[in-house]
């Protein structure tokens, strides 16, 4: 009897061990070689195919937006009073996407979830190529980018000065701030790991290049101490501004006074689905390289399993926003804010309206089931819905609110020119080069972190009071 | 024993390898308990508790940081008040300008006190690491290239007032250390 019960606990124990992070036993230099080697081994041949698309692709945006500026914002789809189109639609776009990114290298990092150490450096990698993307839009959407320091409060003899009282303002120092800090959080991430490559290199280039980088890092447990500090406090600070970001994007629009923008919703609504676009492509890009790259025994399936059950919640919240927007303008008795509504969902935008809902709301639900949580394939297909969705979410909240304005004489359509859509498209050029430029350079996974989550890392790992230490308490990075 | 045949080079100290960041744990408490000062760690990533083992301080880095983000706040508060409510206050759509529109002055604050503070904790963490820096001595040791991938390693620099080439050889041999060699600045 009393061995049935212990072998009923020793099965329970069994059942209750945390999955490795790590898969099969990989050992340090196993990690240290596997991941340097991707930028050490001579670029395979699918790397030069899609380098030079995508960097053809970025050359197409660049000629459209010089031909923006060189004519004027003409050029674009925009009227009275769709003042507001396909350019500020792909500027919330790419910096939503920014988001996941920050979320997965600050706030998982504060509440100690250690798996996202083999995800974060291509995360914020991509926030940051994301976030390059977004700003193309409002610096060229202004018409006179020569202007455009007018934004800075610098004195000067024009009798100008910033309305600092305004969203769009606020946005300039957000949306600089946010970059400014995802670059100096990701660039202290990469010290270490520059080290790393400059103590394997074997020729003088990547020795000189590697060893700038690097800083001069020594490992020296002095030096862990600052760092690890100095890396605690920029996640303690990104992580109120990575909330504060698209909340105050959300305010371009929540402060004005146009039906269908002005709601008290819009900061967490932004925030959640900010969040949710940016996993599906944090997915959308690491599920092709870690099959390129063999990365299975670093980013495993539990991985791809916990992103998958983020973009549910936040997917799940997001049409509780979409729900609740309908709600409030029902109970709020404003027949303005009705009508945007209701021309919303079935107006001349009903199929973008609807689209967004099958992509953000209904798609992502199959994320419940294991099985599409496990399969590669079906992860890969509902997150190309979330991004399709998530960009015809601004397109809705933006275009939809501004067709129909308080004037019916003044109602007008959108219809995007070619300059509209290839300088979108080719952003997409500009994104992906970027991130191929950066796994050919750089350790697209966080070298010395994913080591300091392996068991061996564990200080006391071997010793006799191991057997009270519970199963999976391993070494934290944080303190 | 010499690096590279070099016997006229400045000592830097010496360093010695354990095998795993458990072992480089106890021997740390060692070292500390045996009263040295000017030594290191060396370990491919942070090792929990280390600071403790080694008897280290917390970082002051937060300090720094606190008062980067103080000063961001101020900069924000007064870049913002005195032009728009009193030096040329902007009157737009009739609305107010006096002290009771501060809120919307709050977004900007708040990204200068994260602006400042994350420039100073970035750069802060490099100054007090004395980083950047060309070379260091200990770079001169061949099998010093391990510590970023798997090595583990200590080094007691000859500077420290108890650092002696036979008693902390014997003590480095008693913490289980093994490739104890002099290391040479150049």
């Amino acid at each position: 009897m009393a061995d049935a019960i212990m072998q009923s606990r020793e099965a329970a124990a069994e059942r209750l061990k945390r999955a490795p992070l790590v898969t099969n036993n990989r050992s340090m230099s196993w990690i240290t070689n596997h991941v340097a080697s991707c930028t050490e081994k001579p670029a395979p041949t699918w790397w030069w195919i899609a380098f030079t698309l995508s960097s053809s692709l970025a050359l197409v945006s660049v000629f459209c937006i010089g031909y923006l500026i060189s004519t004027g914002v003409g050029v674009w789809g925009l009227n009275h009073p769709v003042g507001w189109a396909w350019d500020i639609t792909n500027f919330v776009f790419w910096i939503g996407i920014g988001h996941a990114g920050t979320l997965i290298s600050a706030i998982l990092f504060l509440t100690r979830q250690k798996w996202r150490t083999s995800i974060n450096r291509a995360a914020e990698a991509m926030t940051l190529f994301a976030v390059v993307c977004a700003g193309i839009f409002p610096a060229v959407h202004v018409g006179r980018i020569w202007m455009v320091w007018f934004l800075a409060p610098v004195p000067n003899s024009n009798a100008i000065w910033q309305n600092f009282r305004s969203p769009l303002l606020w946005d300039v120092f957000a949306v600089s701030t946010y970059f400014t800090v995802s670059v100096l959080f990701w660039y202290t991430g990469l010290i270490p790991d520059l080290a790393t490559l400059r103590d394997r290199a074997t020729n003088k280039f990547r020795k000189f290049f590697y060893g700038i980088g690097a800083l001069g890092w020594r490992g020296g447990n002095r030096q862990w101490k600052h760092y690890e500090m100095a890396y605690l406090i920029l996640a303690g600070l990104s992580t109120p501004l990575v909330l504060s970001v698209h909340s105050v994007v959300s305010f371009d629009f929540a402060t004005s006074v146009i039906p269908g923008w002005h709601t008290t919703i819009f900061p967490p609504y932004f925030v959640a689905g900010a969040i949710f676009g940016g996993f599906a492509m944090v997915l959308t890009i690491m599920l092709p390289a870690r099959a390129i790259f063999g990365l299975h025994d670093m980013i495993t399936d539990d991985h791809v399993d916990k992103m998958c059950k983020i973009i549910l919640l936040t997917g799940s919240i997001v049409g509780y926003a979409y729900a609740m927007e309908f709600f409030i303008a029902w109970y709020g008795g404003n027949m303005y804010e009705q009508y945007a509504f209701i021309n919303r969902a079935t107006g001349p935008y009903w199929w973008a309206y609807w689209t967004m809902i099958f992509c953000n709301v209904v798609a992502p639900q199959l994320f419940w089931f294991r099985f599409f949580r496990r399969h590669v394939l079906s992860v890969f297909i509902v997150c190309m819905f979330v991004n399709t969705g998530m960009w015809f979410e601004r397109f809705v909240i933006i275009v939809t609110s501004l067709h129909r304005d308080f004037l019916p004489s003044s109602w007008n359509m959108f219809y995007p020119t070619w300059v509209d859509i290839w300088t979108f498209v080719g952003t997409f050029g500009i994104f992906f080069a970027l991130f191929l430029l950066f796994i050919r350079w750089l350790p697209m996974i966080c070298i010395f972190e994913v080591k300091a989550v392996l068991p061996e890392a564990d200080p006391h790992h071997g010793h006799d009071d191991q057997a009270h230490a519970p199963v999976g308490a391993l070494k934290e990075v944080a303190h | 024993m010499t690096i590279n045949g070099n016997t006229q080079a400045q000592l830097f100290g010496m360093g010695a390898e354990v095998p795993t960041a458990s072992a480089l744990y106890q021997a740390a408490e060692r070292v500390r308990d045996a009263g040295y000062s000017r030594w290191d760690v060396y370990s491919p990533f942070p090792i929990h508790g280390m600071d403790r083992a080694m008897g280290l301080k917390k970082s002051w880095l937060s300090a720094l940081v606190f008062i980067a983000g103080i000063t961001g706040l101020t900069i924000a508060a007064a870049l913002q008040f005195y032009p728009s409510s009193i030096e040329y206050p902007l009157v737009v759509a009739g609305k107010p300008t006096d002290f009771f529109t501060v809120p919307a002055f709050f977004p900007i604050m708040f990204e200068l006190t994260i602006l400042l503070s994350a420039f100073t904790a970035t750069f802060g963490m490099l100054a007090l690491n004395g980083l950047p820096r060309w070379n260091h001595p200990i770079f001169n040791w061949d099998l010093f290239k391990k510590v970023s991938n798997d090595g583990f390693f200590l080094a007691i620099e000859s500077t420290d007032p108890k650092f002696d080439e036979e008693s902390t050889r014997a003590m480095l041999e008693s913490v289980g250390a093994k490739h104890i060699t002099l290391i040479y600045g150049d």
